[in-house]
């Protein structure tokens, strides 16, 4: 029986994976490799369990929370504080009736929010929870993340395409038009970390952070880049025009009902938490805090504690923000968030190495103030570029009616037109 | 039979029944989702093999982007092609023959090739493979001008293709 001081109450769920494999070894007699093919199944399902429980605590927070941003109670009936409320939905909606439209394609549409939800839940295989606890250590978690959110991608187009809506088809092509454009700077955002922490694993780089400082000091035009397009990923307010209610009724999910509705919910909300998880992660330091090291189950506080604070930022934004137009969300992409992406990894990258060079014997402390005042000046040359445009743009609409038409465009593309002088058409496809 | 030897005879066979249903199905959206599952059990064969670089951009360039894109195209494309179209011409019995010689020729490629014994891969190379990866394609010793010289040709295609899809003045 192994033994629990060496593991003590900090590696307390170590322990349980430990004891689990000895009690198959020792008392079944199993061999070793079926023991720790049933060890690893068990711990997956723990986590994958741990992972789909989430939504139910978090809906219950993101309706409380989005009841007080616009001045009202929010759930209050069922339980104290209306804890109960999710609990009370989830029977609801297994009680519905589980429609499937004429002419839909039934495979397809059963399996959508299947993928979707799948897409999310393996997200959390890469994801630290502690240091000494993360479900792969693979290395090259960053990378897979990216791999997976493609998975999402496609359920939504599946679910979309299967339902014989042209709702719910419009929805999918935007999901096509957005998700696919916004991964762009969302993978060059994710390339500072790496390019941080010289490594692609999760673990690495929350590690690199406990040994240095948390990267949201050190990149935080990165960080910010990050953050959004990946709310822009999820699909959340304001970039929800996948499921836009006011203008394609709810998008690729309208036909569904009951719990393959409750699927979509549940990937969407699990989604957004875990893009909370990642931001922790990469740019948060992750588990990292005082004594994360020496008791592993701190770090999973610090790192739940952290994950809530950037979720509370996605709600707060969600609750705040209009819904932006399909135009201006391309190009708000296209024209602003690349080059910015594309300048915070060249700027990140330029002052490490003039830090390695100039200043060999340089600590932390010096190479964050060096890496902040790199991105502050990067972030005021965007702005003094935005401000110069866009007082050309108000020369331009002063001077006759021929270029009010283009001023009037150029001013719609949200600040984003200093890299581009001509005028560019929303894309056809977007519409 | 090992754990990891049953796996890659279930990953082998499903995979092969994808990509069979790929070329068989009549309908195209049917046939691009499951190109995806071949892909995918593609990158899961790789994951197998310890490389796990080459599995996530298997995911990341083929289902990520490329499955996207055509299953995109095909939505534009509404069974348009579902039941009408033949799917085999007059000399489908030619393309089987060849199909099926090839099959001979690499299977009695491999029986007969004497597999030298690879050298063994420990731990650390396969957990420092991308640094090494990484290495090679920036040192001048390694792969550095093929490196810049495909950077180049994709630049001069996203450029191009910008032109070629943007607004005639």
């Amino acid at each position: 029986m192994p033994d629990f001081s060496k593991y003590g109450i900090g590696n307390i769920f170590i322990y349980f994976y430990e004891l689990l494999g000895w009690f198959l070894k020792s008392q079944l007699n199993l061999p070793a490799e079926l023991a720790g093919v049933i060890q690893t199944l068990v711990a997956i399902v723990t986590l994958g369990t741990f992972a789909l429980l989430i939504p139910i605590f978090t809906i219950w927070l993101e309706r409380k929370l989005a009841a007080r941003f616009q001045d009202r109670l929010g759930p209050n009936r069922a339980g104290p504080y209306g804890l109960l409320q999710s609990f009370a939905d989830v029977i609801k909606l297994l009680g519905k009736e589980d429609i499937t439209p004429t002419g839909a394609d039934k495979w397809v549409y059963n399996l959508a929010p299947l993928v979707g939800v799948v897409s999310v839940v393996t997200l959390w295989a890469v994801i630290p929870l502690a240091s000494t606890m993360v479900g792969a250590n693979i290395n090259v978690g960053v990378l897979y993340v990216v791999g997976i959110s493609g998975l999402g991608t496609i359920a939504i187009m599946m679910g979309g395409w299967s339902s014989n809506n042209k709702f719910a088809l419009l929805g999918a092509f935007r999901t096509a038009a957005q998700l696919v454009a916004y991964e762009v700077p969302m993978i060059i955002a994710l390339m500072v970390p790496v390019l941080l922490a010289g490594s692609m694993g999760m673990q690495d780089i929350v590690n690199a952070q406990a040994n240095s400082t948390w990267y949201i000091l050190m990149a935080p035009v990165a960080a910010l880049l990050f953050f959004i397009t990946s709310v822009a990923e999820i699909g959340r307010a304001p970039f929800d025009l996948l499921e836009a209610e006011s203008e394609i009724v709810a998008g690729f999910h309208i036909e569904y009902t009951g719990m393959k509705f409750g699927m979509w919910m549940l990937s969407e909300f699990l989604h957004a938490f875990t893009i909370a998880a990642l931001t922790a992660t990469l740019f948060l330091g992750g588990w990292h805090g005082p004594l994360s090291s020496e008791a592993p189950i701190l770090g999973i506080v610090y790192f739940l504690v952290k994950t809530f604070l950037a979720y509370f930022v996605v709600v707060w934004s969600r609750s705040t923000f209009p819904r932006i137009r399909v135009d201006h969300l391309l190009s708000l992409n296209w024209k602003f968030f690349t080059p910015l992406a594309l300048g915070a990894l060249v700027v990140t990258a330029v002052a490490q190495k003039l830090v390695d060079t100039y200043l060999p014997g340089a600590g932390d402390a010096m190479r964050t103030v060096a890496l902040f005042s790199a991105n502050v000046l990067l972030v005021w040359l965007v702005f003094e570029l935005i401000r110069r445009s866009a007082r050309q743009a108000r020369a331009g609409a002063e001077g006759g009616y021929e270029e009010q038409g283009e001023a009037h465009h150029e001013e719609a593309g949200h600040g984003g037109h200093e890299t581009q002088a001509e005028h560019s058409p929303a894309p056809a496809s977007a519409h | 039979m090992t754990v990891s030897q049953i796996l890659f005879l279930v990953v082998a066979a499903v995979m092969l029944i994808s990509a069979v249903l790929v070329v068989t199905l009549r309908n195209l959206i049917h046939a691009a989702l499951w190109l995806i599952a071949t892909l995918f059990f593609v990158a899961v064969l790789y994951v197998l093999l310890d490389a796990g670089f080459m599995a996530a951009a298997q995911v990341v360039l083929y289902i990520g982007a490329i499955a996207i894109l055509i299953i995109f195209a095909m939505m534009l494309t509404r069974r348009v092609m579902a039941d009408e179209t033949v799917q085999i011409n007059s000399q489908w019995w030619l393309g089987g023959l060849v199909a099926a010689a090839a099959f001979v020729a690499v299977a009695g490629l491999l029986n007969a090739s004497a597999w030298p014994g690879l050298p063994a891969v420990d731990d650390a190379t396969i957990t420092n493979s991308i640094k090494m990866l990484g290495t090679q394609l920036t040192s001048p010793d390694g792969f550095v001008i093929p490196f810049q010289i495909a950077s180049i040709l994709l630049t001069v295609a996203l450029v191009g293709a910008i032109a070629v899809a943007g607004e005639k003045k």
